[in-house]
């Protein structure tokens, strides 16, 4: 066994000038995926072909309008289309102005001070810009940490005698967004990395003398089957919304979903058009939102109306007042409204809270049900 | 139903006659449709027919396709490719390798021993297979390359609760039930790698009737089938025997050829008769099966048709076996994923794995793991302290500990009926029970708890400890008197037996109650709802997979104890006669065996 194994090729040697290289084996259009290919890729089923699963599909339209929510976990039966919805939003997501060259994909609008590509450009000039599609970075099981945090680009150092950083998993996800499918078997030591980088924003590496620091803001996505295990508290946490998603249990549905799935099967180029135009409706739909969000205002009232409901729930912390009002401003933004009202908080108040209770042992399943029992009470029927 | 039997008694017939080869069927659709079909679980002992059954599949494959064994301790290197550690060394960088995932592309993997594997290396397997891609990012190596496989599972489990879990079964579309006495009978006609080349060009020109989703999904309902893989894999069967027999459109018979392959094995119910029935009289069923599209709407639904074929072939004992499933899945959730049960641990018990530590004194040093890590940076070290005479450089960060697995501790929780009622009954002797297996638990180390219910609510009296004489003591001063709050009572042990599950402890629960329950757990009387919030709990605890044993201290068996068990998932026993020592013996030997069921 030698390393000419098609696509094994263990390190990036694209021989580019700068100190850092920027891996692109992750990125969806990234050179190396094409090298790779020994069965062909298929499109991602598109996101607006989804069948039902309004609660997942609109969480993760949030947090494409707003990062600063924190993440969505998603949770529940098998084959109700978890991974499937993740995947296909990278196709939905705008394209992100990135400083060229940039190993970290610095802003060009706000190039960060920790960053030392950016930190050595020219002052007083305005660095070079490129568009690049949002990261959806996937977190493979199996991944080891010098991958997920970044290692010395031991080829470079080996071949040049330089010292350079190949960046991981964190770095490059950094402004997109974070998958981990499976996230519940995720390994401890790597769910401590994680839950660290996550509340700093920012991934410290000190290994082989490299010593550096790199901002990694990324939206978390974990998916999982509660069946395959619980989820640490603390990565619990972590997420800013949790939703819950089962099998249609409805014959048109389940209709519905079985058709199209066997018309992408068949026919996958032909299904993707198909849908181009629903899929272009709700590209623009996040467009807009996220345009529209910092003119969204927040009554007062409302946030009342949040603080009351996180009470009568008896949550732990702000953290719950903070999302579910993010959350309904999000929604907010989306559905065309200037102003956050009940009907958004409302409709948001279940994804931001249920994994925030207190846990009645013998309870769990009915988190839902509480929520809304409590929206009943706070809200009127 | 008997509308449905005696209207299809002739494609019954037909039916019958090709379930007997069933087996060398799903070879043939599998190796028409490997990538929609993915797979096969086929469940019996290692037998020569099987081997027989796997080369003829192999044989139907595109000669050359790839066909590799994943071993059941596969360590994540091999299976998803890493570095290879010779040719790293001799190279002096770091020289990937290709897992053992990446070398299937395009073929199979076997996975023998499959009710054995762990839920971490099915989910690897199984997200290959959701996504199309295999995604890397391991020792210095990221990468995503779209890879295919189809998955045959040897489920070698005897017994119910030895089975592969749904998490793999759900993924692959056929199960067959391996019986070589049967396979010895029908003699397996197999079609030939030509025909089966034919067949694969054919099938993405197959057309499936408009209405055949429908009756799919409606089948697979009525059977209680969750998954909606279920009736996609059935329309996927459907097309592959439609092009297996030189059909450009699917027909009836292939529609419940795939109820049967796909759809009857994952049955969790017995479909209600429908309401309406009309009778049919058998010629226009032979009519329907040959019929055209273009005459669809005056036939007999498919619905009925896909139904009444899946219906045909139920397993034997399906209702018998859907308790079996429930505690299976409630001991998978257990077994699975979460800490406890099996702990991991860092000096003893079975070996793991590795994982990177700071090393300190009484971790065990993983070696190899530890020198993997180090290998391709020799030279690079080296370079960098050249005056450094060690012959090998090993950094603080290289260094990888040994994991193990061991099974852990137990506490036994004794949660003790100590209302009035019972009281009156035998508390004594309950009192004197426990004590005796206090003292077996002493000999065992094992850790013991115990809470008491009565009046309004449940009390931890004694928190898990190793210190029998303070068991002895808070059992002695135990009060009887007051109402059954059974709910609050089975509530406060989940919530205990939990907590030790989470120190990674083996929670065992023993019950000891005259079953006669009557406070809600807000603490009012009312027999009524008492007993059904007692019931609801007990449910609820089942999904723990908590092993539990309900010892009735009534003085004549209650019924509801024996409900309560069973909703429970506990062992039950009744004790109207039992001395303590009898007692004792029996929590013995659930203790020893916690996971079975009753």
């Amino acid at each position: 066994m030698d390393g000419a194994v098609a696509g094994f090729r263990p390190a990036n040697r694209s021989g580019q000038e700068a100190q850092l290289s920027r891996r692109t084996a992750q990125r969806p259009s990234g050179e190396k995926i094409s090298k790779a290919v020994a069965s062909p890729m298929r499109p991602a089923y598109p996101f607006s072909a989804i069948v039902g699963q309004d609660e997942m599909k609109r969480a993760l339209m949030i947090a494409a309008v707003d990062p600063s929510i924190g993440g969505v976990l998603v949770f529940g039966d098998r084959g109700t289309g978890k991974s499937t919805a993740v995947r296909s939003l990278a196709a939905l997501l705008p394209e992100m102005a990135v400083v060229a060259g940039c190993p970290f994909a610095c802003d060009p609008a706000a190039p960060l001070a920790s960053c030392s590509h950016c930190s050595a450009l020219p002052k007083g000039r305005k660095p070079e810009k490129r568009m690049v599609p949002v990261p959806v970075v996937d977190l493979p099981l199996g991944t080891t940490e010098d991958r997920l945090a970044g290692a010395l680009d031991i080829e470079r150092a080996l071949a040049q005698g330089v010292k350079a950083f190949e960046p991981g998993l964190l770095a490059a996800a950094h402004r997109g967004f974070l998958y981990i499918d499976e996230v519940n078997l995720l390994e401890d030591h790597l769910v401590d990395l994680l839950l660290d980088v996550a509340a700093s924003g920012e991934n410290v590496v000190e290994r082989e003398g490299i010593s550096l620091r790199h901002p990694a803001r990324f939206v978390l996505i974990g998916s999982g089957n509660p069946e395959e295990g619980e989820l640490r508290p603390q990565l619990l946490d972590r997420f800013g919304l949790s939703v819950e998603v089962s099998t249609p249990k409805d014959l048109a549905s389940r209709v519905e979903v079985v058709c199209r799935r066997d018309a992408y099967d068949r026919d996958a180029p032909g299904f993707m058009k198909q849908w181009a135009k629903e899929e272009a409706r709700t590209r623009e739909t996040i467009l807009a939102g996220r345009k529209r969000l910092s003119s969204v205002t927040l009554p007062l009232g409302t946030i009342e109306q949040a603080a009351t409901l996180c009470m009568a729930l008896g949550t732990d912390g702000l953290r719950g007042e903070l999302t579910l009002v993010r959350a309904a401003r999000a929604l907010a933004a989306l559905d065309g409204d200037l102003e956050v009202r009940t009907v958004h908080l409302r409709s948001v108040a279940a994804s931001a809270l249920r994994h925030r209770l207190r846990r009645n042992p013998l309870d769990e399943t009915v988190a839902t049900t509480r929520v809304e029992k409590a929206l009943e009470d706070v809200f009127g029927a | 139903m008997s509308g449905l039997a005696s209207r299809s008694v002739d494609a019954k017939r037909s039916e019958d006659a090709r379930m007997e080869s069933a087996a060398s069927q799903v070879a043939a659709l599998l190796a028409i449709d490997p990538v929609g079909l993915v797979g096969a679980v086929l469940r019996g002992p290692a037998d020569p027919k099987r081997d027989e059954w796997l080369e003829a599949l192999r044989k139907l494959l595109p000669a050359g396709v790839p066909w590799r064994r994943v071993p059941l301790g596969i360590a994540d290197g091999r299976l998803l490719g890493g570095l290879d550690l010779a040719a790293s060394l001799s190279a002096g960088r770091p020289i990937a390798q290709a897992g053992l995932l990446a070398e299937a592309d395009g073929g199979m993997i076997i996975l023998p021993m499959a009710e054995r594997v762990e839920s971490q290396l099915i989910a690897r397997i199984a997200a290959v297979l959701d996504s199309g891609v295999l995604r890397i990012a391991r020792e210095g190596i990221s990468m995503a390359r779209a890879t295919r496989f189809g998955v045959i599972a040897l489920d070698e489990g005897v017994g119910d609760d030895e089975q592969v879990t749904e998490a793999l079964s759900d993924r692959l579309a056929f199960r067959i039930e391996f019986d070589p006495a049967a396979l010895q009978r029908a003699a397996p006609v197999m079609p030939t790698r030509v025909e089966i080349e034919a067949a694969r060009r054919r099938l993405m020109q197959v057309r499936i009737p408009a209405d055949l989703p429908q009756a799919f999904c409606a089948a697979a309902l009525a059977l209680g089938i969750p998954s909606l893989r279920a009736p996609v894999f059935a329309l996927r069967c459907a097309r592959a025997a439609a092009a297996l027999a030189g059909r450009m459109e699917v027909t009836h018979e292939d529609a419940a050829l795939a109820a049967q392959l796909i759809l009857a094995p994952r049955a969790r119910q017995v479909p209600e008769a429908p309401a309406e029935e009309p009778e049919q009289p058998p010629e226009q069923q032979q009519e329907s099966s040959n019929a055209e599209t273009q005459q669809r709407e005056e036939q007999p639904s498919l619905e009925d048709l896909v139904l009444a074929a899946a219906q045909a072939s139920l397993p034997a004992g399906l209702l018998a076996g859907l308790g079996v499933a429930a505690r299976q899945m409630a001991r998978q959730a257990a077994a699975s994923g979460r800490s406890g049960m099996m702990r991991r641990s860092a000096q003893r018990g079975r070996p793991i794995g590795a994982r990177p530590a700071a090393w300190r004194a009484g971790l065990r040093l993983a070696l190899v793991e530890t020198l993997r890590v180090a290998a391709p940076w020799q030279e690079y070290r080296r370079r960098e302290k050249p005056h450094h005479a060690a012959l090998v450089h090993i950094r603080r960060e290289d260094v990888r500990i040994r994991r193990y697995k061991q099974n852990s501790e137990t506490t036994t929780i004794f949660l003790v009926d100590a209302s009035g009622s019972a009281a009156l009954h035998r508390l004594a002797e309950a009192k004197g029970a426990v004590e005796l297996l206090l003292a077996d638990c002493y000999v065992r180390r094992d850790r013991v708890a115990v809470i008491a219910f009565r009046g309004r609510g449940a009390e931890v009296l004694l928190e898990p400890t190793h210190s029998l004489v303070r068991a002895k003591r808070s059992l002695a001063a135990l009060p009887g008197g007051g109402g059954t709050p059974l709910a609050a009572g089975i509530v406060a042990g989940y919530a205990m037996a939990e907590a030790s599950r989470k120190r990674g402890q083996t929670p065992v629960i023993v019950a000891l109650t005259d079953g006669r329950a009557n406070v809600t757990r807000d603490g009012l009387g009312g027999r009524a709802v008492a007993e059904s919030e007692a019931l609801e709990s007990a449910r609820l605890f089942r999904a723990s997979g908590i092993a539990a044993l309900l010892i009735d201290t009534a003085p004549r068996p209650q019924p509801f104890s024996r409900d309560l068990a069973s909703a429970m998932g506990a062992r039950y026993v009744p004790l109207p006669f039992a001395d303590a020592a009898r007692m004792s013996a029996t929590v013995r030997q659930a203790a020893r065996a916690p996971a079975s069921g009753p």
